[in-house]
């Protein structure tokens, strides 16, 4: 019977079309582009095909191995430093925030959102200069409550660069888990906290036994956005440290390393298949990052319906 | 018919004067702090003699220069004519077809072979760039603060150098030696290769460690690392997170005696300061001794092939080659000294006397640039990292260079033996 036959969906696929044609082209194209080009090794101007030898020079070659694991090590410590310090005083400022008795709560929340939405370049500029052993304000600042000699070149000295920016990132992205923590704080309803109530659980244990469990998923969430944000991370370092990520690379994370490579510093010409190497290698990383996440511990979260 | 043929001849004539007036080249450099000198003083002087050309000068910062300028032309969309960095960057730009062929020129005759050597082709028969400028490397002194301090002359040999830096320390006003490492360049090219011909008797030692016949582990190669070790006793407190603009505000705001500098500096440092500045050569290690300057060539100016407006962009070219243009760049932007052969009077004192200089000391390059830098790991990036990791006292002077040979053996063959 011809009432049967579902007809062709047309409007499926026209709705779909711009989506999928935008995100083709600016995203998915790019995406293999790189992964083609890191195959590939320019001989005498000729784009010669060697395989995975790029990837080989890159985790073999003691010139190349050497500074990726560098920046590899320094992009955990710079993502761990972010997860320990970031994503806890963001849910504490989140949970301050939504409690009742607080006042100016709004006050409070512009003004630790706002670095969020300044430019790295300002921030990594305005960072510099609080920090400089010059004209900075730290050591004044320190100085004013006796604790001058606490203060040390911190942005100079290769044991404390790297941990020294990635608590300027935190102090920046602070808003971002408050805000999102925040939101899943407030959805919480009130029948559920009343319940808690009734069974005599407030305060602290409130938050802990009531409300914790109920914004895991958007730790979760939160955790991941931090690991992609982190792996990706250039902008700070760059404007703060520079491109060669000083001093001694201490601060050299996968993204400058990237820069330096690709686009060639100084002296140094870019190599654009060497970069896409590593861009690839980043890609993977962070694939393997997203899918631990998902798989391994998204699909064991418990969602409560209310 | 005759009327008609002139006629159309005149419409001809009027339709290509119109199309040359419209024609605007744009210049690619890495000199944003000239940016004012260029509006100001040498795009008019030029534009006066011509017109119908217009010139545009489109700056970028320095270090972010070769990325952006390699990533333009590939793309096709980089300026007329291109600021050319001396040696293998603009050599590779050359070899890729991106800089044209300028050596039938005839203002090149205007130039040395040493002038035209760093934008050459190795065998020195193409050149493809027109020479324009470069930077002696020295001292900046605050006259002032040695009158203070009870200093007389400036240092000739390096127990005079730490005698007065001594002298300074214990006056206790100002930062005896101004320079920090955060940037990691100033140790490098203000530091260690300005200091450093001294003891590898410059020429002579740059082509052998090219030759292969001496080591960046020699001794004469390793003391101007342990040189920079005693400066960092004269450094300012917390020179570790001191940046480039840190220091050069540091001295024309004079709070700093000595500033170990490249006469770049000076058009910068006299907007700036209001005490008197003078200036002397790398001291040398005994009273007598040879003494030797770090005369770096430093910009060029080429002719992007892909450009659009090729017979603007030559006029132009013609024209920097010109010992007119020598006169008004050497006098816009003192410190920066013309290459060409002819006579030109620089009029800035300081900057005087720093060109004197070439008559008293031998002049040498920096030696990382001629080949050495041409594969992995970057000689010249690892110089930095390596003059800065000494003065933060994260290496010995020995391991720095122990590092730096190993790095330049890896791929440079004649270092293998």
């Amino acid at each position: 019977m011809a009432q049967d036959r579902k007809p062709v969906r047309w409007h499926v696929g026209v709705f779909l079309a711009p989506a999928v044609i935008v995100y083709t082209a600016i995203m998915i194209v790019p995406l293999f582009a790189t992964l083609d080009l890191s195959l590939y090794e320019v001989r005498d101007k000729v784009a010669a095909f060697v395989g995975l030898g790029n990837f080989a020079k890159l985790f073999g070659d003691p010139n190349w191995s050497g500074q990726f694991w560098n920046a590899l090590w320094n992009n955990t410590w710079f993502f761990v430093v972010n997860m320990a310090v970031q994503n806890p005083i963001g849910i504490g400022l989140a949970a301050l925030l939504s409690s009742n008795r607080l006042r100016f709560a709004a006050a409070y929340r512009t003004a630790i959102f706002v670095p969020t939405i300044l430019s790295f370049v300002i921030v990594g500029f305005v960072w510099k200069l609080i920090l400089s052993p010059l004209w900075g304000i730290a050591p004044d600042l320190l100085k004013s409550v006796g604790l001058r000699h606490w203060f040390a070149p911190w942005l100079g000295d290769p044991h404390t660069a790297l941990t020294t920016i990635a608590l300027i990132s935190v102090w920046q992205f602070i808003g971002i888990p408050m805000m999102l923590i925040y939101a899943a704080l407030l959805s919480i309803p009130e029948e559920v906290i009343e319940a808690a109530e009734m069974d005599g659980i407030t305060g602290m244990s409130q938050f802990w036994r009531i409300k914790l469990p109920l914004i895991l998923p958007s730790i979760g969430i939160i955790s991941i956005l931090t690991f992609v944000g982190n792996f990706n991370a250039f902008d700070l370092i760059y404007v703060a440290q520079g491109a060669l990520a000083g001093p001694d690379f201490s601060t050299d994370i996968l993204g400058t390393f990237l820069y330096r490579t690709f686009f060639g510093f100084q002296l140094q010409l870019g190599d654009p298949n060497m970069g896409a190497t590593i861009a690839t290698v980043m890609f993977a990383i962070i694939l393997v990052g997203v899918c631990v996440y998902l798989f391994g511990i998204q699909r064991r979260l418990r969602r409560y319906q209310f | 018919m005759k009327t008609t043929f002139s006629l159309a001849l005149a419409g001809m004539l009027l339709s290509t004067t119109a199309a040359l007036a419209d024609t605007t080249i744009t210049i690619e450099s890495w000199r944003n702090d000239d940016l004012t000198v260029w509006q100001q003083k040498i795009i008019p002087a030029f534009e006066k003699e011509h017109p119908d050309i217009k010139v545009k000068f489109v700056p970028s910062a320095p270090t972010e220069y070769n990325a952006a300028l390699n990533s333009k032309l590939d793309a096709g969309t980089a300026g007329d004519l291109i600021t050319c960095r001396p040696f293998d960057a603009s050599l590779a730009l050359f070899k890729k077809g991106q800089l044209a062929d300028l050596s039938d020129m005839k203002i090149m005759s205007n130039f040395s072979d040493v002038a035209k050597a760093a934008w050459q082709t190795d065998d020195a028969k193409h050149t493809f760039c027109v020479p324009m400028a470069s930077v002696i490397h020295g001292f900046i002194y605050n006259k002032d603060a040695f009158k203070d301090v009870g200093i007389d002359a400036a240092p000739k040999t390096v127990d005079e150098f730490y005698a007065d830096l001594d002298k300074i320390k214990k006056d206790g006003s100002y930062t005896p030696l101004d320079m920090g490492t955060h940037d990691q360049w100033e140790a490098a090219t203000m530091g260690y290769e300005n200091i450093g011909p001294t003891y590898w008797d410059g020429e002579k030692g740059r082509k052998a460690v090219i030759a292969g016949t001496e080591k960046l582990t020699d001794p004469q190669f390793v003391e101007p690392f342990k040189q920079l070790v005693k400066w960092t006793d004269y450094m300012g407190d917390g020179y570790k997170a001191q940046t480039y603009p840190d220091s050069q505000n540091l001295f024309t705001l004079g709070r700093a005696a000595i500033y170990p500098a490249g006469s770049w500096e000076i058009s910068v440092f006299e907007k700036q300061a209001d005490f008197k500045m003078g200036a002397f050569p790398p001291p040398v290690q005994k009273a007598g001794d040879q003494c030797y300057i770090s005369d770096q060539p430093d910009h060029a100016l080429g002719l992007n092939a892909a450009s659009k407006h090729k017979d603007a962009a030559m006029t132009f070219l013609k024209w920097v080659g010109s010992q007119e243009f020598a006169q008004i760049y050497g006098n816009a932007l003192p410190g920066f000294f013309p290459l060409t052969k002819e006579k030109v009077t620089i009029k800035d004192p300081l900057a005087n006397e720093f060109l004197s200089w070439r008559q008293s000391c031998k002049p040498t390059m920096r030696y990382t640039y001629q080949i050495l830098s041409r594969g992995t790991p970057n000689l010249e990036n690892a110089l930095w990292a390596a003059s800065a990791n000494v003065m933060n006292k994260t290496e010995t002077p020995e391991q720095a260079a122990e590092e730096l040979q190993k790095g330049l053996a890896s791929w440079y063959e004649p270092q293998q033996k």
